[in-house]
């Protein structure tokens, strides 16, 4: 059962974050079980980060369950215009999230969990936890056709993945996290885990795209909270702890001192966009004015989330050469952002000629180079 | 006496050392965790590598050791190297990253075994990387028994915190991570300090104490090359008042000196374009007029048509009064909605008053406009800020709400300030800056003290087209319409 924090729980989680094993006799020093009581994806990952910066789990083990309000999770090498609609979720205020630990992208929202088992490195065991989650899940509904595979996906019914997997290995610690979808938003997942931006070359890890179902689907009588308790229940069995889930509040700095940097580098812009691995763009696209179609050549390298080079190559004459390498050279050095390049192209055009055709031309072409980005 | 002293407690350093080396090599309890390790061994090689008073054996130059990639688990052999943290040539502390790779999902971030300078990267970004092979060869003043061939097995007994316990022959000593650093900077033994803090904890005032003691102590005489980590907050107190009694050690300075560098970066992307926009701005020759504004009707105007507002959907500022008497000052002095060219040779006389308010985003100062004020009622003015406003906070204005404007309005009163002098933007020709909204005593025109809501204003106007006169009547036109709201209603369009 979920035992709300009560001051008590508090001073203890307190301590057993902050003492070593050998000061305290409580089967915490075996095991603990942490909920977050935060739905915001960048301090629930800031979570992850203390504990494998902070905890010493030479004897401990810690199971960490969260959930977020929809995000799209990147791994800690993925390229987001390569893996997600950044347009579609800027629309709809999905955020973006750079996890540290490797693997594909995936879609959360409150009808996901994510668990976490963080453990030395020495007892780094993934199929284990993952045995852990089927055997789980099966207790609560033994008809359930629930499997991990070689790659340490869960697939329900042999076909439908319902969990993906990541890791993340320090010098001491690791841990394991991993996605279940049981009632998160199909729709919405598979229109923003496919990338509308064309001729993108990069070295980037890929996602493999799968077929996805819920559990909920499959059993309606299933909510997260279930499963979750069920996951808890069984993890608390296997390490010979008590089942008590301890919630958490990732903005408190008195139990997390130093979490909420933590949550702050996980949302610049530098780590989200910026740790991108070098790519480049090579495309064209069409642009109508005044009853003419343009074909417009553009090649863009983009290193650590910013322009390096930049080539447009427009037809002959449609816009003043000076003009279009002004465009080029500026956006060198600028970040490949939409609303940089609007803000960019905006504040230039103010000591370009003021010319009626130019600005149009000038805001259509800009437009345009910004449907990449 | 004192080189003696020294040289003793170097070559317990040293015996220190060789214990931790060997204590390694054995996979047992270390005791002491993180970085604090490698400057406890950095000082201590420092010293050494200075004075060669334990050596034996003299390794000018240090050697270089190849550094292996250690087991990651699960019987991985090959991984791919994502990102390199350091380049060649670079220094690295013992538990510095080095590099992250990835294997199948999982990223790992290697870290240094050793303390040294990077010597050479065994591969290139995205190549394959194999367990067991060198990663990264670092020159390092180690001692020859490292044992290089196993894996460095950690197993830290205490857990990472504020106060790291030191144990050394089972002696726990409590102290600080700064005081630790003062105490191995001063190559003082921390079991041979009394502490006065709690649990017999050692303060950095008893390791003054000790040094105060001590008569003419040799001090470590060389600054530490490498930038220094900035220190826990507990260490943030300035040298300057070190008043402790006869002697003041220098090195006390140490651990308190501000080690941050300069950071020089290119100027790009959008500041560039604003370098360029600013540049052109100040060759027109600015003139500025201010004045004063009694807001007092104004705002209780708006107190009654803010719930009204509300029930449409559309906060109500003042902004949207503000661009609408300016809107129609401009219809009795266009000039000032005007245009010049290059050389100043043609006026062009803009036809829509598209009104520019300057907004402060995470990218930096933006004009998003209001177009065509001169047909828009004061709700639709706000209504339309309100979009402006909420696309500029999310980073998604378009080209065409930033571009076209023929005046600007800036309320920087909003974050201070009273009178300011604005710069105009090209290719517009005059600017206003609204300070913020004070509550003033004022005389009424019975001689009584009133409370009055005053505002300023700061005008600033090209001085090539526009003379003094003509900005002073705008501004009074625009001050009467906003300081008698009733007036707007009769010029209204």
């Amino acid at each position: 059962m979920v035992i709300p924090s009560s001051l008590k729980n508090c001073f203890q989680l307190f301590y057993v974050l902050k003492i070593s094993a050998s000061g305290f006799k409580y089967t915490a020093n075996r095991g603990l079980i942490l909920q977050s009581v935060s739905s915001d994806v960048y301090q629930n990952l800031a979570v992850e980060d203390w504990i494998h910066d902070n905890m010493n789990l030479e004897n401990r083990q810690v199971l960490f369950l969260w959930r977020n309000s929809p995000t799209v999770v990147i791994g800690r090498h993925q390229n987001p215009w390569q893996e997600c609609n950044l347009k579609i979720m800027r629309k709809k205020n999905i955020k973006l999230a750079r996890r540290r630990s490797g693997g594909g992208t995936v879609y959360h929202d409150l009808g996901n969990i994510n668990f976490t088992f963080f453990t030395s490195k020495k007892k780094y065991e993934r199929m284990e936890n993952l045995k852990l989650v089927v055997r789980a899940l099966k207790g609560l509904r033994p008809q359930l056709d629930v499997r991990a595979t070689a790659r340490y996906d869960l697939l329900l019914d042999g076909n439908f993945k319902i969990s993906g997997t990541a890791a993340k290995l320090g010098r001491t610690v690791a841990y394991h996290h991993c996605t279940l979808l049981c009632s998160a938003d199909r729709f919405i997942l598979s229109s923003v885990l496919k990338s509308p931006y064309k001729g993108i070359k990069s070295n980037a890890t890929p996602s493999m795209p799968a077929l996805v179902k819920n559990l909920f689907e499959e059993d309606p009588t299933l909510t997260c909270e279930m499963v979750m308790d069920a996951v808890a229940a069984e993890y608390a069995r296997c390490h010979q702890i008590d089942h008590h889930i301890t919630l958490i509040n990732p903005a408190d700095e008195i139990v997390f001192p130093g979490i909420n940097n933590k949550t702050k580098e996980l949302q610049t812009w530098e780590w989200i966009y910026g740790k991108t691995p070098k790519f480049s763009i090579s495309t064209c696209f069409n642009m109508m004015y005044e009853q003419s179609l343009l074909e417009v050549q553009v090649d863009i390298h983009v290193k650590h989330g910013r322009i390096e080079v930049c080539n447009i190559d427009l037809p002959e004459q449609w816009l003043p050469p000076a003009m279009c390498n002004e465009l080029e050279k500026n956006l060198i050095g600028s970040k490949f952002c939409p609303s940089e390049t609007t803000a960019l192209a905006s504040a230039l055009l103010r000591i370009c000629p003021q010319n009626y055709e130019l600005h149009s031309k000038w805001s259509l072409l800009c437009e345009n180079v910004m449907t990449l980005m | 006496m004192a080189a003696v002293r020294a040289l003793r407690s170097c070559s317990r350093t040293a015996g220190r050392l060789i214990c931790v080396h060997h204590i390694r090599s054995c996979s047992s309890v270390r005791f002491i965790k993180s970085k604090y390790m490698s400057i406890f061994d950095k000082s201590a090689f420092k010293f050494s590598h200075q004075h060669r008073l334990f050596r034996t054996s003299a390794i000018s130059n240090g050697q270089i050791v190849q550094f292996k990639l250690s087991d990651i688990g699960e019987g991985i052999t090959e991984v791919t190297v994502k990102e390199w943290y350091v380049k060649e040539g670079d220094s690295v502390s013992q538990f510095d990253s080095i590099c992250e790779v990835q294997s199948d999902k999982a990223s790992v971030t290697i870290t240094s075994r050793y303390d040294g300078i990077i010597r050479k990267l065994h591969y290139n970004l995205d190549e394959i990387a194999y367990v067991g092979k060198p990663l990264v060869d670092i020159e390092t003043d180690a001692l020859k028994d490292v044992a290089s061939e196993e894996d460095v097995v950690e197993t830290p007994a205490v857990s990472h915190e504020e106060h790291t316990h030191q144990e050394i022959k089972g002696h726990k000593t409590l102290a600080t991570p700064a005081v630790r650093r003062l105490a191995m900077e001063n190559n003082i033994k921390l079991s041979e300090v009394v502490g006065t803090g709690k649990d017999n904890r050692i303060l950095k005032e008893d390791i003054l104490n000790y040094l105060a003691k001590q008569t003419g102590a040799i001090l470590p005489p060389s600054p530490k090359p490498e930038i220094i980590p900035p220190l826990p907050k507990s260490e943030t107190a300035p040298a300057a008042p070190k008043d402790k009694g006869t002697k003041i050690p220098i090195p006390i300075s140490k651990p308190i000196v501000f080690a941050g560098k300069d950071k020089t970066e290119a100027v790009t992307g959008f500041h560039k374009a604003m370098v360029k926009t600013m540049t052109a701005a100040l060759k027109i020759p600015h003139f500025g007029y201010c004045d004063e504004i009694d807001l007092t009707q104004l705002v209780q105007l708006r107190e009654e048509l803010k719930p009204l507002a509300q029930v449409r959907g559309v906060k109500l500022s003042f902004m949207p009064f503000f661009i609408k008497a300016a809107s129609l000052g401009l219809l009795h002095y266009p000039i000032l909605n005007a245009s010049v060219d290059e050389n100043c040779q043609n006026i062009t006389y803009k036809a829509s008053h598209n009104i520019g308010v300057a907004m402060d985003t995470e990218q930096g100062l933006i004009v998003p406009n209001v177009k065509n004020v001169q047909v828009c009622s004061v709700f639709e003015i706000a209504s339309e800020l309100n979009r402006l406003l909420t696309l500029g906070s999310a980073g998604q204005l378009g080209t065409n709400d930033l571009t076209g404007g023929t005046f600007t309005l800036s309320n920087i009163g909003t974050i201070g300030g009273t009178y300011a002098k604005p710069v105009i933007l090209p290719p517009e020709v005059a600017i206003g800056a609204l300070g913020k909204i004070q509550v003033l005593p004022r005389f009424n025109g019975n001689g009584e003290v009133f409370k009055a809501q005053i505002m300023n204003v700061s005008w600033s106007a090209d001085h090539r087209i526009i003379d003094g006169a003509t900005m002073a009547r705008f501004s009074n036109l625009w001050k009467s319409y906003l300081e008698n709201p009733a007036f707007m209603l009769l010029d209204l369009k």
